[in-house]
């Protein structure tokens, strides 16, 4: 009895906190006009890649939408005191991202997983790429190389860091940028401007939002039972 | 006195050799302008080919310059070898012969410095590849001269003394060439493209403002294709060290050449020699700003590095003249020849 009764209250009390957890929600901003992104030429004037072209692509530093919705803005969470949340990461068990090189560009170029995650990288291009990965140290971690339609490299990292860049010496123009986060409290905003943070416990926060030019703006914010909206804004002069 | 005979052949192969690491400069340049230095990763094989066999269909992108220029590295480095081994075999002078080993020992630890920097993914190692190679070419074109007839009626005139205060002059501008080289190789190494990319203005002040909020609002606007990293406060201090470099070294050069035209007069062939000096840098300057206004295009950058490796061995090779030559003027009797070593009397 005594031990159905204990077993009771632990089942309660996980379920009382599987409820509790709640969504951050929000809206990113951008305010001013970005300077023009800049046509990659280098593309065009390349082999393998030009053809696959009509137009010359360009850069997409500034993911903006017609009302100032900014994308490709990096949303994580750290303990209220500004520091970082560790141990928490269920990359082991989470689905592989993707990073796909195609076109000769990264798709997508910004991406953000989990320590431990799987980062499958996919060469859909009919030419070789090596895929060069540094840390934000700049130390290079990795240097592999990808033959045309070849099999998936596949990579997982333990130290969390922002904005790791993959690249290819081949393509000069080619680069992704991949954060990790020690715990599965992060989003990247989409084309419109929007993001969510799933599943969090109630307690205080710092939302940190990271974009690739603009740097960093962070929040403090209180979950608890109920979603919460935290919006950025950025400004660009 | 000095009956030295450097055989033709012999003098004409230093030559050749010095050459063609100047080309293999140009190509090491290459690889750094179009951020190639990784993309073979293996060596010395070339994507598992034998670096001699690797199909040249493959050589695309950022492979055609890291490939030529390891193919190029080999040629410089057999061309290296054979030189030492001439040397050793046919020049009377010891110092030369050992000169000679210093040259194949130099080109191999460059060879192995370029292949630790791929096979262990060591990303730095690039820029003092970049300084060692300078070095190199320095040394080569010394070894040149050792052998032209130039260098022996040089040493013959024991009547033209280079006044002291001269030759520090110039050794004290080769010096912050050298220093400014090695500032441009870090710079170069950053892969931050133009950490400052107005000229001459920087950023339209003479001094750039380097704060956070300042350094946040130029890497929003910098809208680079190539280059993989944010700048920073310290690279925007790089780049005005390398522009208050290049202004010194103007200063100094132009100096040196006034002083020499002054003191050994206008036919002395180290004035004309100093002339070609200014003239180099006056177009090194020139590259400069022409790397910052074309947003350092590739080729650009490669012939400001090439100028920057002549001015370099335009100076030390002025040095290595004028300290000689009053080395003889103090000495004039004797065979013995300070640092550098004892000439044989005989023809060899």
């Amino acid at each position: 009895m005594k031990v159905f009764s204990f077993a009771f209250l632990i089942g309660v009390l996980a379920a009382t906190s599987i409820t509790r957890a709640a969504d951050i929600t929000g809206t990113i901003t951008l305010i001013g006009t970005p300077p023009p992104e800049v046509p990659i030429t280098d593309i065009m004037s390349d082999a393998n890649c030009g053809p696959m072209y009509k137009e010359t692509p360009t850069t997409h530093f500034y993911v903006v939408g017609p009302n100032g919705e900014f994308g490709d803005v990096v949303v994580s969470l750290k303990n209220g005191d500004g520091s970082a949340i560790t141990g928490k990461s269920t990359g082991a068990s989470a689905a592989p991202v993707v990073l796909d090189q195609k076109g000769c560009q990264y798709v997508p170029q910004i991406l953000a997983a989990q320590t431990g995650q799987k980062i499958v990288v996919r060469n859909s291009d009919p030419c070789v790429h090596n895929v060069d990965i540094i840390d934000a140290a700049g130390t290079t971690l990795h240097n592999d190389v990808q033959m045309p339609n070849g099999a998936d490299l596949t990579y997982t990292f333990d130290k969390p860091q922002l904005f790791m860049k993959f690249k290819c010496d081949i393509h000069r123009w080619m680069f992704a940028w991949v954060s990790l986060f020690d715990n599965p409290y992060y989003s990247i905003s989409d084309h419109e401007g929007k993001f969510v943070i799933k599943d969090v416990p109630p307690g205080n926060y710092t939302v940190v939002a990271d974009h690739r030019k603009l740097g960093e703006q962070t929040q403090t914010v209180e979950v608890g039972d109920k979603n919460v909206t935290v919006n950025f804004t950025f400004h660009v002069k | 006195m000095n009956n030295i005979e450097i055989n033709r052949p012999l003098r004409w192969f230093a030559a050749l050799t010095a050459i063609a690491t100047f080309f293999l400069l140009a190509a090491g340049g290459l690889v750094t302008s179009h951020e190639a230095g990784m993309s073979v990763p293996d060596w010395p094989n070339s994507y598992g080919y034998n670096m001699f066999l690797f199909p040249p269909s493959k050589w695309i992108g950022g492979i055609f310059y890291e490939h030529t220029h390891r193919l190029w590295a080999t040629v410089v480095a057999s061309m290296t070898t054979i030189l030492a081994v001439w040397l050793w075999l046919k020049d009377p002078r010891k110092w030369m012969k050992w000169l000679g080993v210093s040259a194949f020992l130099l080109v191999m630890a460059q060879a192995v410095l370029g292949g630790l920097r791929v096979r262990l993914k060591l990303d730095n190692l690039g820029a003092v590849h970049g300084v060692v190679g300078q070095s190199f070419f320095v040394l080569l074109c010394a070894i040149a001269l050792f052998t032209t007839g130039f260098w022996r009626k040089t040493l013959a005139q024991n009547r033209f003394n280079v006044p002291a205060s001269l030759r520090a002059l110039v050794l004290t501008a080769t010096f912050l060439i050298f220093c400014q080289l090695v500032l441009g190789a870090t710079m170069r190494a950053q892969h931050a493209g133009l950490s400052i990319n107005t000229f001459p203005s920087a950023y339209g002040k003479l001094w750039p403002d380097t704060s956070p909020d300042a350094i946040t609002e130029y890497n929003a606007h910098r809208m680079e294709s190539t280059a993989y990293n944010p700048i920073t406060a310290f690279q925007v201090i790089l780049q005005m060290a390398h522009r208050i470099g290049a202004l010194a070294i103007f200063i100094f050069v132009a100096f040196c050449a006034a002083q020499a035209w002054r003191k050994l007069g206008r036919n002395d062939a180290l004035t004309k020699f100093a002339l070609f000096w200014l003239g180099v840098i006056i177009v090194q300057v020139g590259l400069g700003a022409a790397t910052i206004l074309t947003d350092k295009a590739a080729d650009v950058a490669t012939i400001h590095l090439l100028c920057g490796a002549l001015s370099l061995v335009t100076g030390a090779l002025w040095c290595i003249i004028a300290f000689a030559r009053s080395a003889q003027v103090r000495a004039p009797q004797t065979e013995s020849f300070g640092t550098f070593g004892t000439f044989a009397a005989n023809k060899q």
